[in-house]
């Protein structure tokens, strides 16, 4: 064991530095990595794919104490967690500071969920202090933390382990500048989880991704639907009587994952749910009737237009409740409570009646 | 912006608080402010239920139900009678 470990050290030694590292500096910890203040193009253009895909999901820092600037015994420690686009964010907003960074092992999650699920915790925190000796590389007993990992991190606790006193910085670290500056004071917009029509839009690639992944299964059970005749499939009848129902998906799937996350606090009701289902029908509306396009006339297949993608976008904007910075467990059970039973119902009354529409057309009924 | 009414599982107990300020520092909410050296709740409908307020008294003053907010997880907790959890990173490729 004792043997690996010496191993692996001097493998990390030899690797080469990571592109935004611009040196290294020794502490009594070993040597530790300075990290650039300014994003690269490669940097930015992480963030972008990270915010798109599931690229984020290996998106990731080496663990660990890291420097900003020309950091001595007396500057500040700020602890991240090891996705990179959170240590990426906090390196760019602590330009002109010199200062220590310790990035702790969450798997490549931000700091928020990460201290959800305990992976950004108190235990981490406490082993990541000891392993990079910080009572020797700094002489006094703070260290900053993002507001928001304190869902995992117990700052008694900590502190009764390591003798570091945590403070919680602000929830942005783009106050981290101004919050240095008077003195470690928070304003209350510093501490709070602010959800700009912005913060909203960039999380809504993230919505609809997952949703038109599941997309062509719905567009081949359309197809199939109108296109299966009693002499075979016929593609023509499927593509004439299926293209409606394929634009209404796609408008469920955009009010719902998109327009609803979007204008999220001017949509009526507080429910997600409601929300979701009240933009649904709104497209639906304006799609079947006000620009009549579509020219659904068949009453039965206008029902399931009604009954369905309301409900789809319904469905949809509920789970933007996941990205939210203010909806919790209690509300979300709430609203699946009675959310469910009407998803399931809506489905299978869309179902009933596409049957019934088929048999008709069949000339079975 | 304010989720429902009435939902939350916030408890306070103005007896055991000890002034400390702590759950002013950590709540993203705003749901406390500091009165007459305590903590007083100044709207139970801003918890967002995060359970950071809890973690960090040391005094036992504060509790709540916490958990994930996000109707992905408490549904597939339901399918699989676990508690709600983040962990969404194997199918749907998102999370949180």
């Amino acid at each position: 064991m004792q043997n690996l470990k010496f191993v692996s050290v001097t493998n990390i030694k030899k690797k080469p530095l990571p592109a935004w590292a611009t040196g290294t500096i020794a502490t009594p910890g070993g040597m530790v990595q300075i990290a650039s203040t300014d994003l690269s193009r490669t940097d930015i253009w992480g963030m972008v794919k990270s915010r798109a895909s599931a690229f984020r999901m290996n998106y990731i820092v080496t663990p660990g104490l890291y420097a900003v600037g020309k950091p001595t015994k007396d500057s500040d420690v700020f602890v991240t967690a090891n996705y990179k686009m959170s240590f990426d964010v906090l390196r760019r907003e602590l330009k002109g500071i010199n200062a220590w960074v310790l990035v702790l092992d969450t798997n490549g999650i931000n700091v928020w969920c990460a201290a959800g699920k305990g992976t950004f915790g108190t235990d981490e925190l406490v082993k990541r202090i000891i392993e990079a000796k910080l009572d020797a590389v700094v002489t006094h007993r703070r260290i900053i933390l993002p507001q928001l990992g304190a869902v995992g991190v117990s700052a008694g606790e900590v502190q009764k382990k390591t003798s570091f006193r945590v403070s919680f910085g602000p929830v942005d670290a783009k106050d981290i500048p101004a919050y240095v500056e008077s003195g470690y004071k928070k304003t209350k917009e510093m501490s709070t989880a602010k959800f700009s029509m912005f913060d909203r839009m960039v999380l809504t690639p993230m919505e609809i991704n997952p949703v038109m992944k599941k997309f062509p299964w719905f567009v081949a059970a359309i197809l199939l639907i109108f296109g299966l005749q009693p002499s075979g499939i016929l593609f023509a009848k499927a593509w004439y009587g299926g293209l409606p129902f394929l634009v209404l998906g796609l408008l469920a799937v955009f009010s719902g994952a998109f327009l609803t996350p979007v204008l999220l606090p001017f949509v009526p009701f507080r429910s997600f749910a409601i929300k979701g289902w009240l933009m649904g029908i709104t497209m639906t509306f304006i799609a079947t009737w006000l620009f009549n396009v579509f020219n659904i006339q068949n009453p039965l297949l206008l029902a399931v237009a009604f009954i369905l993608f309301p409900a789809l976008s319904s469905y949809i904007a509920l789970q933007f409740t996941g990205s939210t910075t203010f909806t919790g467990m209690s509300g979300v059970k709430k609203e699946l409570k009675f959310g469910i039973p009407m998803y399931i119902g809506a489905a299978g009354i869309s179902l009933v009646l596409t049957i019934l529409y088929k048999m008709k057309e069949w000339g079975l009924v | 912006m304010k989720y429902l009414k009435n939902v939350t599982t916030l408890e306070y107990s103005l007896e055991k608080c000890a002034g400390c300020g702590r759950c002013v520092e950590v709540c993203p909410q705003a749901v406390f402010v500091m009165r007459d050296k305590r903590a007083a709740i100044t709207d139970k409908d801003l918890c967002m239920e995060c359970g950071a307020c809890a973690k960090n008294c040391d005094f036992g003053a504060l509790a709540v139900n916490a958990g994930v907010g996000c109707a992905a997880a408490i549904i597939t907790g339901m399918i699989t009678g676990g508690e709600p959890s983040c962990d969404c990173s194997g199918s749907s490729g998102s999370c949180c």
